[in-house]
């Protein structure tokens, strides 16, 4: 069995099938250390089959994982979340009438000895992460403000931070940018250059180009359960990576 | 076409306001003023009420008797409604708490008449009501019957459980009387204040304790909140429900036995009249119908403003037909308060 100790995680001729339909065709899928890659593709290319896959929800028909060069037998959702590997979906993420530093220790509350909740810490540690991850303290939040307050761009930073401080080393954002005006996609992309400063890994899925291009280390580029394209961003111009788009949708090849 | 005009004159008057906006935003994140605006404000009309009583019949309510009143005949209501909002800030309900209360009060009567052992009668019934409240956690979630539909199912079987069992016959429980577990239950501290409306508070506190205090709290917060959310972070949603549900049948029971060693006689209709006012202490007292968000202190409030309302509303002069219009009133000019002050925030 080779073994590499090179990317943070590998995802090895994964096939998936739903009945007849294959939504993965032996698929190939890296992620390095410190690496953000944007996953790009239509609805139905197979990206969201390919993410759970990755964490836990599906189990692939055919194929094998590896995370830091070791293979994953068993894989779950909690076994994903152990690993580190963390998925931050834009309206599933918080609990919006709940104050911040809930949302921050959401099921990972801290508690003293006795089982109390120690409320002042957590509250001194989501003021922490407010200034340093997302740098709020100019919004006027605390963290006693209810979430549900919070701007769509400002919630992802908020799930990004909380990934962030527990350590998460690889985080997965399913379509950040929908629905955001373009001052809070700029947050999240912010966020995600966070990310990247941090050490940590990123893959980011999207069918917009414009919103991932400048966040992004490399792009894959996903059709119809296969990957059609793979370009680090030093060797692809944004001008070129939309045409290569155009192609793959109207041909479903990209050269 | 108009209302939408509305909308962009108002968006735009909005814009241009802006700063000042931003300030009164600030000043509302750091005064976390939703959540303690409504505590002042149930708290509030819980004080414009005693004034208007105190007016209206100063003899009664400035002597001290009226209040011993209330705190020997609220406890019974305020400790299921305290247990009764767990539930709803989980996003369920449960309908079914009152009839429990007259099973698991019956099983008190039956084993005290019985065995003639006190302690034994509370502690089965105790049990009783775990157990049944387990079942309605067990319906909703397991089964997956929305809780609606399962506790009014299981309102009607506890109730019939009561009339089958008991033959439709109450009971005396005359002979529990100068007993230990009488006089810790339901005795007169000092010769006047009712052990049941400590025990109220004690309930309080440990509620409050929980939501705020420990990790059961935030899951319960988190569970009624993003059901979804709250599962992908690992909390164990399933299992806080069951033990939201189970909890309540606990101390419907318990409201029961204090309230069969008070009246010293078990009526098979035993926590019928509370069902309702129980579920509107709890709406006034600030806890939101959908989910996520709610205050024991409110909830006991609510408890002290409806449990009073009656006799004040007698005293006061007004005839009895007055008390339901008067609640009704209450009831739905708070919950608009309510709606419009979480809209505002």
């Amino acid at each position: 069995m080779e073994v590499k100790n090179d990317k943070l995680v590998r995802m090895v001729n994964i096939s998936k099938y739903f009945g007849e339909v294959a939504a993965l065709k032996e698929e190939n899928f890296e992620v390095g250390y410190n690496e953000v890659v944007g996953l790009i593709g239509d609805n139905g290319a197979g990206k969201s089959t390919l993410i759970k896959i990755l964490t836990g929800v599906h189990t692939p028909d055919k194929g094998r994982i590896y995370f830091k060069g070791e293979e994953i037998t068993y894989h779950s959702v909690e076994r994903a979340r152990e690993l580190g590997i963390e998925t931050v979906y834009q309206e599933r993420a918080l609990g919006e009438q709940q104050a911040l530093w809930r949302n921050i220790f959401m099921g990972r509350e801290m508690t003293d000895r006795l089982g109390f909740l120690q409320v002042k810490k957590a509250k001194k540690e989501t003021e922490k992460i407010l200034k340093e991850v997302i740098g709020f303290t100019a919004a006027g939040l605390t963290p006693d403000s209810i979430v549900g307050r919070l701007s769509g761009g400002e919630k992802q930073g908020v799930a990004i931070a909380r990934a962030l401080h527990f350590k998460a080393e690889l985080i997965i954002l399913d379509e950040p940018t929908m629905a955001l005006s373009l001052s809070e996609t700029k947050k999240v992309l912010n966020f995600v250059k966070e990310v990247k400063e941090q050490g940590r890994s990123c893959i980011f899925i999207t069918h917009n180009i414009y919103h991932v291009y400048p966040a992004a280390d490399r792009f894959v580029v996903l059709d119809r359960g296969r990957t059609v394209g793979e370009f680090e961003k030093k060797d692809v111009s944004l001008g070129e990576l939309v045409d290569k788009l155009y192609l793959v949708a109207r041909t479903g090849e990209i050269s | 076409m108009e209302g939408r005009n509305k909308m962009e004159s108002l968006s735009r008057g909005l814009s241009t306001r802006k700063p000042k906006e931003k300030k009164i935003k600030m000043l509302k994140h750091h005064l976390k003023l939703s959540e303690l605006k409504l505590q002042w404000s149930i708290f509030a009309v819980l004080a414009a009420l005693f004034t208007l009583f105190i007016i209206g019949d100063p003899r009664t309510f400035l002597a001290p008797d009226i209040y011993y009143s209330f705190m020997s005949t609220i406890p019974f209501m305020a400790i299921m409604a305290i247990a009764w909002t767990p539930v709803i800030i989980c996003k369920e309900i449960d309908l079914s708490f009152p009839s429990i209360m007259g099973f698991s009060g019956w099983v008190c009567l039956a084993v005290f008449t019985s065995t003639g052992n006190v302690t034994l009668a509370v502690v089965s019934s105790l049990i009783t009501g775990l157990l049944a409240g387990f079942l309605n956690g067990i319906l909703v979630v397991k089964v997956g019957v929305p809780s609606l539909i399962a506790t009014i199912g299981t309102m009607f079987f506890w109730r019939g459980a009561a009339m089958v069992c008991s033959g439709g016959f109450g009971g005396s429980l005359a002979a529990a009387k100068g007993t230990i577990l009488f006089q810790i239950l339901v005795g007169r501290i000092g010769g006047v204040v009712p052990a049941q409306a400590l025990w109220t508070v004690a309930i309080a506190f440990l509620f409050w304790l929980i939501l705020n205090r420990r990790k059961l709290g935030s899951y319960i917060f988190f569970t009624g909140d993003n059901i979804e959310s709250a599962r992908m972070m690992g909390i164990p949603v399933n299992r806080v429900k069951i033990l939201v549900f189970a909890q309540l049948g606990f101390f419907a029971a318990f409201a029961g036995i204090l309230a069969n060693f008070e009246f010293l006689y078990w009526w098979t209709t035993q926590g019928g009249g509370y069902l309702l006012k129980t579920v509107a202490a709890v709406f006034l007292g600030g806890t939101s119908a959908f989910g996520g968000t709610g205050t024991i202190f409110g909830t006991f409030i609510g408890c002290v403003i409806i449990g009073s309302l009656e006799a004040g509303i007698i005293s006061v002069g007004l005839t009895g037909f007055w008390t339901q219009l008067i609640y009704g009133l209450i009831i739905v000019i708070s919950v608009s308060v309510h709606s419009i002050l979480r809209r505002k925030t």
